[in-house]
């Protein structure tokens, strides 16, 4: 079992419930997609998978063990197998792009070799392979601040890529880009997480892309599983429930959208 | 007709200005403070004579020879100052940075009490460093170690490694902390993290400050030339005795200069790191 949940609850700090017990098990080498309205749960839900929240109660187990129950320095030897990708990549403007997806490497690489490649990139060749992918290696030694949102977008999955952990979460990974794009993109990480054999969990804003990409979708509405069901069985019927908001007249159309809001890098 | 509902910072802001200015006036009355005094006829033609001798500076061989030398001790003792100062503020401003904490990546920001306990000693230290005014540790230093420059470069190493020590923590903070967490959710270390994830954001704001605080060491070492701490400031001192405004008046303009400079170096600096 790759990824175990158990009762899984978690409070922010300002109070909001943003998981109400949840029980989700993915076994390794899975592929899922994670569906369901703004505000759900999904990012949070993500979060806690990539142990970088800590539930309030109930259990995560992550590649069979459980990370609040290691010392820091063994937890961040099992965050070093986890990679997540984040709807807006935190990459500090100025930093080179190449120097941002070596970045993916730190939990493996010494102390010394992580200044050395300050100094000078130690992996130029990787970093290029795994740009190319992504149809970005024109962009290696461009600063992030010249890069558009899609861009950016890219060179943060080209990070999680290169880190190659054993489970790859990705929060929104393409709501930046284009669907050509968009599409293209999510096939280079499943095909990656089969070459590789590692799991992938995904959250997405389009369903449409979930359903063609994903053979196993979870929905999620207000902290709590909605549904769990292989691509084939899920139907209008059930997205319509999922997706349906009192507030709004009509169900907002789950498609890609392009506005989200992108910080300067 | 809609009723607007009222801007609820509004009034606390407004308190908050009263408070303000309630507690300015009292301030103003124990600082003794007394603009009147400058208007009176004596101590204008008082100041008047002081600042007509100024004119015109001097600038024969021999003076120009001894303020060469004097201008290079005073950067020499700003300079290796702020080395030493330097040598320890960094690993202070690490240890005592919450931008460095394990725990805040995990908990929304907010760092783990054990942590915060830990960081207070290294901030109790930077506190008393530069709690200590730079010209009391420079007479303390000139009793030590006697008269002379080392006295100087002592009293701006103790001193500034307090205030860039506290500065640079509060820098560290102060910049968009998302990079360092993510790396650290990736496994990696602190150090790594801080170098790939904060540095970065932080780089130019660190150069300024330190160009600043280097200008502020070379001001500071003049002032402890009058206490016999070398430099431009002891021959100052001197002029001043002898009444030589001349030789004052280039000395402030070698200051002017001083100064210039650092702020070029800064925009320089700066404008390679934007």
């Amino acid at each position: 079992m790759s990824l175990r949940l158990t009762g899984a609850h978690l409070q922010h700090g300002n109070g909001v419930h943003a998981l109400r017990g949840v029980d989700l098990a993915i076994a390794a080498g899975e592929r899922v997609a994670i569906i369901g309205p703004s505000g759900a749960g999904k990012s949070s839900l993500l979060g806690l998978l990539a142990s970088a929240l800590q539930p309030s109660a109930g259990a995560v187990e992550l590649l069979g063990a459980d990370p609040w129950r290691l010392k820091a320095r063994a937890r961040q030897r099992l965050r070093t197998r986890i990679g997540l990708i984040h709807q807006a990549p935190p990459l500090p403007p100025r930093q080179r792009v190449v120097t941002a997806v070596l970045a993916g490497k730190l939990g493996q690489w010494s102390l010394g070799r992580s200044l050395l490649n300050l100094l000078y990139p130690s992996d130029i060749a990787g970093a290029r392979e795994v740009l190319a992918r992504l149809d970005l290696a024109d962009k290696l030694f461009a600063q992030c601040q010249q890069l558009s949102g899609g861009q950016l977008q890219r060179v943060g999955i080209a990070r999680v890529l290169y880190q190659a952990p054993e489970l790859l979460l990705a929060d929104e990974p393409v709501s930046a880009m284009d669907p050509v794009l968009a599409d293209h993109t999510l096939s280079v990480l499943c095909r990656h997480a089969e070459t590789h054999g590692a799991t992938l969990v995904a959250s997405l804003h389009a369903v449409e892309l979930a359903l063609a990409h994903f053979p196993r979708i979870v929905g999620v509405r207000d902290g709590q599983i909605a549904f769990d069901r292989p691509a084939s069985e899920v139907n209008q019927a059930l997205l319509d429930t999922l997706y349906a908001n009192e507030q709004l007249v009509s169900p907002p159309l789950p498609t890609v959208t392009l506005n989200l809001q992108i910080p300067r890098c | 007709m809609l009723k607007h509902p009222r801007d609820p910072a509004a009034l606390p802001r407004l308190l908050l200005t009263l408070l303000a200015v309630a507690l300015l006036w009292p301030g103003i009355q124990l600082a003794e403070l007394d603009l009147g005094v400058l208007l009176a006829a004596d101590s204008q033609s008082e100041m008047g004579r002081f600042v007509a001798a100024f004119w015109p500076p001097q600038h024969d061989r021999e003076f120009l020879d001894l303020l060469l030398a004097a201008t290079l001790q005073t950067l020499a003792i700003a300079t290796a100052g702020m080395a030493l100062a330097l040598l320890v503020a960094v690993p202070a401003a690490l240890l005592a940075s919450r931008a460095l904490s394990l725990s805040a990546a995990s908990r929304g920001g907010r760092p783990g009490a054990f942590g915060q306990a830990l960081r207070w000693p290294v901030r109790g230290l930077l506190i008393f460093l530069r709690s200590v005014p730079e010209i009391v540790w420079a007479l303390l230093f000139v009793r030590a170690v006697g008269l002379g420059p080392t006295a100087g470069v002592l009293a701006i190493a103790i001193t500034y490694a307090g205030m860039l020590g506290k500065v640079y923590a509060e820098i560290f903070e102060s910049v968009d902390q998302r990079p360092m967490h993510a790396l650290l959710q990736g496994g990696s270390g602190r150090l790594a993290a801080f170098v790939y994830g904060i540095l970065p954001n932080a780089a130019s704001e660190l150069v300024s400050y330190t160009v600043y605080r280097w200008e502020c060491a070379i001001r500071a070492s003049v002032v402890m030339g009058f206490v016999g701490a070398g430099g431009l400031g002891q021959q100052i001192d001197l002029s001043l005795r002898m009444f030589a405004g001349g030789e004052v008046a280039s000395m402030l303009l070698t200051f002017l200069l001083l100064v210039l400079l650092a702020d070029g170096l800064s925009r320089l600096l700066r404008g390679r790191l934007a």
